[in-house]
């Protein structure tokens, strides 16, 4: 392919004890690109990390870097280095040995370690923290440590195994800039692994959305979200409705008995697929003026925009909207032709994108005999 | 805050007592004994006569060093290997090093006469394969080698705990830095594991320094130690207690600063890694 791909894998396969982790994966890695494994816990993001890193060697399959077979290479002979979920920095060396340890293995002169740590803790905003004990360190402290640490020995690819997981909130969001900026400033390739969809589309450049040790999609955090390869992809990044649709032809496909114009073709004719509209490309209109028609069944305000949940022929669906509706008002819904998305059926057909527990739970909430009248209808 | 102070020294009252009368009691007695002569007149002869036991003390020393220094040579890979193995397997062989714990001290010591004896075991070997016989009983090396014997589990325990318990992803964040095995284990295993080899030290050469039955099971007349002296002068009538209680006591500071020069150690090591 490309010859600025940094590491290449194919056909990995790894299972632990009889359990499938990793399932035929294939991935391109280019250089200096910020790249992203997203998926829930168990889907196989950081076996993928620890096989590029060299903890873990495949059951079948190659990795390349930069060209050349990377098999069996022990990790302390790749250029690669890794920023570790819990961090691991050592509890006996003070910041400043903690930071030196990689360039003290590779026997650098003690007047360059001593420029370059300086230099990595003005980079990480940690000047003045050199004699301090790893004990003595906030969380978002390690953290940065940690990333001079794994920088400092100038890896072509640095990989990172949920690194803003311990964080809470602000400092997550502020490590996320910091971490992009660091990048790009420092013209490494990064891996990243996180199951934070939110996470994922800020920071990357590519996004790996991973499942069940298979790669459901790749594509920046645009493609991912506008045009899903399948449920599981629609379902995990974001919100969405998914409904089963059946496509009449090129551009035009029917949800409910209405026939919606799309921007979709290349499908058979009536080939019955999966529709994904996000919650905040619906239009709410009056029922007469609206191409298909439902019930509001809760709503909920946000502050940005109200959180809707309409019941059309038993399908719960979401929509995000500026217009205030009160429960059990008949709406119109308009989708305009680039709102909707049509995938194929996939394994993940049916299992997601419907928001009828998630309307069930604030019913419940709000007005428990509604519910169960609205159960028996159903 | 007044009734929580009151119930836990209740709770705490038995352990307290138990302290007082079985420790804090004995060692004042030793130090009454040390200071006084047999008619109870104070007197600083009894710790003057120590000079005579110097070859008892200076043997019980080197003996006692020389055995912990090869107890941690053993123990200190083997915990090492140790922890690189199955979990099953660790239990399996942390079982066969407590094994020998349970059976009798004396025992044990016993068992030793009967292979290094001069028709023991090995000699009878060596001899019927038509080599000569070697003389391995009553010299300082079964004194060695039974100390070891007796006290390695007290040395492969703490270090064995004390490994077990590192992280392994500070091995692998030191590997994914460029650490090879053997600088791993400079860097990384060798400082996180001191606090395990400073107690094992300490458990060894502690009940090594004061044994008397090892030497003179193993060690025969000429190797006799200054646990050796303490338990053959108790054993010589009232009249000696008085000696003995300051050969005790010499003894007992002698530990003492042992084990503080050890924490020393310990403690500056902290100060100036971490």
């Amino acid at each position: 392919m490309a010859k600025n791909n940094i590491l290449e894998l194919k056909d990995i396969y790894v299972s632990f004890d009889g359990e499938k982790v990793l399932d035929g994966l294939n991935l391109s890695i280019e250089d200096k690109e910020f790249i992203t494994l997203l998926g829930p816990s168990g889907c196989g993001k950081t076996t993928t990390l620890r096989i590029i890193a060299g903890f873990l060697d495949p059951d079948k399959g190659d990795v390349f870097f930069d060209g050349e077979k990377f098999n069996g290479i022990p990790p302390h002979k790749r250029q690669v280095n890794t920023i570790f979920q819990r961090y691991a920095l050592f509890p006996h060396l003070n910041v400043y040995e903690n930071i030196a340890f990689g360039m003290r293995v590779k026997k650098r002169p003690e007047a360059e370690i001593k420029q370059e740590v300086t230099d990595l803790l003005r980079l990480v905003n940690l000047e003045g923290f050199e004699k301090r004990r790893i004990s003595t360190l906030s969380g978002g402290q390690q953290q940065r440590v940690a990333i001079a640490r794994a920088i400092a020995n100038r890896p072509k690819v640095l990989l990172l195994d949920e690194p803003l997981a311990a964080l809470d909130l602000k400092l997550r969001k502020d490590m996320q800039k910091e971490l992009r900026n660091m990048q790009q400033k420092l013209g490494i390739t990064f891996i990243f692994v996180t199951h934070d969809q939110e996470e994922a589309l800020t920071m990357s450049d590519r996004v790996v959305v991973m499942d069940k040790g298979k790669i459901q999609q790749v594509g920046t955090p645009q493609d991912i979200y506008n045009e899903p390869k399948n449920a599981f992809v629609a379902d995990f990044i974001g919100e969405s409705n998914i409904v089963d649709g059946k496509m009449i032809e090129d551009y035009l496909v029917e949800i409910d008995g209405h026939n919606f114009k799309c921007l979709d073709a290349g499908f058979e004719k009536n080939e019955a697929v999966d529709v994904v509209i996000r919650p905040e490309d619906v239009d709410i209109v009056k029922p007469e003026d609206g191409e298909i028609c439902g019930e509001v069944t809760s709503i909920a305000f946000l502050g940005v925009h109200y959180e809707i949940i309409v019941d059309i022929c038993g399908f719960k669906w979401m929509i995000q909207t500026t217009d205030a509706a009160n429960v059990g008002d008949k709406v119109g819904l308009i989708i305009e032709p680039d709102a909707i998305h049509i995938m194929k059926k996939s394994e993940y057909s049916g299992l997601y994108g419907d928001y009828s527990s998630y309307s069930d739970e604030i019913d419940q909430l709000s007005n428990p005999e509604e519910t169960t009248e609205e159960a028996a209808h159903e | 805050m007044n009734k929580k102070g009151f119930g836990s020294r209740i709770v705490a009252s038995p352990y307290i007592l138990w302290a007082a009368l079985f420790v804090i009691v004995p060692l004042i007695f030793i130090a009454y004994f040390a200071f006084t002569d047999p008619s109870g007149a104070f007197t600083f002869s009894n710790i003057m006569q120590i000079a005579k036991y110097k070859k008892a003390f200076g043997l019980s020393i080197l003996y006692s060093v020389i055995a912990t220094i090869i107890t941690l040579l053993i123990s200190y890979p083997m915990a090492y290997f140790m922890t690189k193995m199955k979990v099953s397997s660790q239990k399996m062989i942390m079982v066969i090093v407590m094994l020998p714990m349970w059976m009798n001290f004396l025992i044990r010591t016993y068992s030793w006469i009967t292979i290094l004896a001069n028709k023991g075991l090995i000699n009878t070997f060596l001899t019927s394969i038509g080599l000569h016989p070697v003389k391995l009983i009553n010299t300082p090396g079964a004194v060695i080698l039974g100390m070891v014997y007796d006290f390695i589990p007290y040395m492969i325990l703490p270090i064995y705990t004390v490994m077990s318990k590192i992280d392994n992803s500070l091995l692998e964040a030191a590997s994914d830095l460029g650490s090879n095995g053997f600088s791993r284990l400079r860097k990384v295993i060798l400082p996180l594991s001191f606090p395990g080899v400073i107690s094992g030290i300490t458990m060894v050469f502690v009940p090594c320094v004061s044994t008397f039955y090892i030497s003179q099971k193993l060690g025969g007349n000429k190797n006799l130690l200054i646990g050796d002296a303490i338990e053959y002068l108790f054993n010589s009538g009232p009249d000696f207690y008085n000696v003995a209680s300051a050969l005790s006591l010499v003894l007992m500071v002698m530990i003492l600063i042992c084990l503080f020069v050890m924490n020393y150690f310990t403690d500056s090591e902290e100060a100036t890694v971490l």
